[in-house]
């Protein structure tokens, strides 16, 4: 299946969505891999590439953009319900 | 291989332009009736028109720079400094800033000429020279080592992020790792990734400076905008799919590449390194746009999701949409669409086309924006009122 999401950097653990994927639609990365979305992901939104405990980091460019504040299922949308920023707002 | 070298105008300074126009620069905005006078009269003259010049007094320094720093910019073959004569700013001081490259520059001073026709009359005396003597300066091969990459976003979507700043990152580790120079600028849109870009200083000094602008960028929008201040800087963002203003900012500076962060320049300020640079400056396209000239950027590269026609008077402007879908609903002002990747395009690919299209610019290919005529007007920024 042609990719229907994009992942910025490798070590990324979350990849964006380029189109409404429904809940139980496949989610194709590139270079192969295909899961099942948990739930709805919105169009430009998250969806999570591998289980994130929570605590841990989520990774977009690379860089932590926040922890999981519950535990993040692979496939699952994440946004603000389930990330929360960590460090200071500088 | 890929060339890395453009045809270019070599200044008297060693600096080198990849446009060849005579400014014509106003101190106050009440010069630019006489400035525009001159240049309906003469062809190869840019009016930089703008709305500043007296009646503040915390900036005067940094629009002093501003203005002297277009005429230092190397696209600049020429200048002529047009003052009122009661201005705060004096054109003789700006006049005689831009002088030290050994360009040809004059000013004139309304006040002491008779009026608007009469300074108009000597004006463009002064300008027909200036243009008769560009006309026959000639190209030269030069390295790209000698390019300043201006790097700007604005009217940004939930890809910009994801497709056209990550494709202009890799433009400017291509540039950066070639000798060439980057200015990454637009503090209020790094908050939240000081961490991230204090890490990647080249001295703790430079960190403590990338720090303390972005600190400061945030304060100021706290003490504006009070509880407002996190949906201005992300209007929008959350329904776009941004959870973390750190994610947000981390979209923006994906256009300075990954490469060590050399130095910062305030407003309008040349940098005295090469490499990846950060200029403190406003979000708002305009203003900052006249940073990076003033800064010496001889081209930018702008990306934008919603799309902008916005241009620059001197210096060429590559747009960038984030969606195929810009692309094709604002074919007249995109020069590259990085929407390419959401098709399976490679970032690189789009760096590729990015760079090819800057080399033909460089040796005096136009811009959409140039060819749109875009940059009427000089937006330098502030920060107090006027008085």
């Amino acid at each position: 299946m042609k990719p229907n999401v994009v992942v910025i950097k490798e070590q990324d653990n979350v990849a964006v969505a380029l189109e409404d994927i429904p809940g139980g639609g496949v989610v194709a990365v590139p270079g192969g891999d295909e899961f099942p979305a948990r739930e709805k992901i919105p169009y430009s939104h998250k969806v999570a590439l591998s289980d994130i405990p929570s605590g841990c980091t989520v990774r977009k460019y690379g860089e932590s953009i926040g922890c999981a504040s519950l535990d993040i299922r692979k496939g699952a949308w994440v946004h603000t319900h389930n990330l929360t920023v960590e460090a200071g707002p500088s | 291989m890929r060339r890395e070298s453009f045809q270019g105008y070599v200044r008297p300074d060693g600096s080198v332009g990849i446009r060849n126009h005579v400014a014509v620069i106003p101190t106050v905005a009440c010069a630019n009736g006489v400035a525009e006078a001159v240049c309906r009269e003469v062809k190869g003259t840019v009016p930089l028109l703008h709305g500043h010049g007296c009646g503040r007094a915390l900036e005067i320094g940094m629009h002093q720079r501003a203005l002297s720093g277009q005429g230092l910019n190397p696209n600049v073959a020429a200048a002529l400094v047009i003052g009122l004569g009661c201005e705060t700013i004096h054109a003789e001081a700006v006049a005689a800033e831009i002088a030290k490259t050994g360009k040809p520059v004059e000013f004139l001073v309304i006040q002491n000429e008779g009026g608007s026709r009469r300074a108009a009359r000597k004006g463009i005396q002064f300008a027909r020279k200036m243009a008769d003597g560009a006309a026959v300066m000639k190209r030269t091969r030069c390295p790209v080592d000698r390019i300043t990459l201006g790097l700007q976003c604005g009217g940004s979507d939930a890809f910009s992020g994801v497709t056209a700043n990550p494709a202009v990152g890799l433009v400017t580790d291509w540039l950066v790792e070639r000798g060439g120079t980057a200015i990454l600028t637009e503090t209020t849109e790094m908050i939240g990734t000081a961490h991230i870009l204090s890490r990647r200083a080249r001295t703790p000094e430079v960190g403590q400076e990338v720090v303390r602008i972005i600190e400061e960028a945030h304060k100021r929008s706290k003490d504006i905008m009070g509880p407002l201040a996190s949906l201005v800087i992300a209007p929008g963002n959350m329904d776009g799919g941004m959870s973390s203003i750190q994610e947000k900012s981390l979209g923006c500076i994906c256009k300075a590449g990954s490469g060590p962060i050399t130095e910062v320049v305030e407003y309008g300020r040349a940098p005295t390194e090469k490499g990846l640079v950060i200029m403190n400056g406003p979000g708002y396209d305009m203003e900052s746009m006249a940073g990076l000239g003033a800064a010496g950027c001889q081209l930018m590269v702008f990306t934008t999701g919603r799309g902008t026609p916005a241009g620059f008077a001197t210096v060429p402007v590559i747009k960038v949409s984030s969606t195929s879908r810009l692309s094709i609903a604002m074919e007249d002002d995109i020069d590259v669409n990085a929407g390419a990747v959401l098709e399976g395009q490679s970032l690189e690919r789009v760096a590729d086309e990015i760079i090819e299209l800057a080399l033909d610019v460089m040796d005096g290919r136009k811009t959409k924006a140039e060819l749109n005529r875009q940059g009427s007007i000089l937006c330098l920024a502030t920060v107090c009122p006027a008085f």
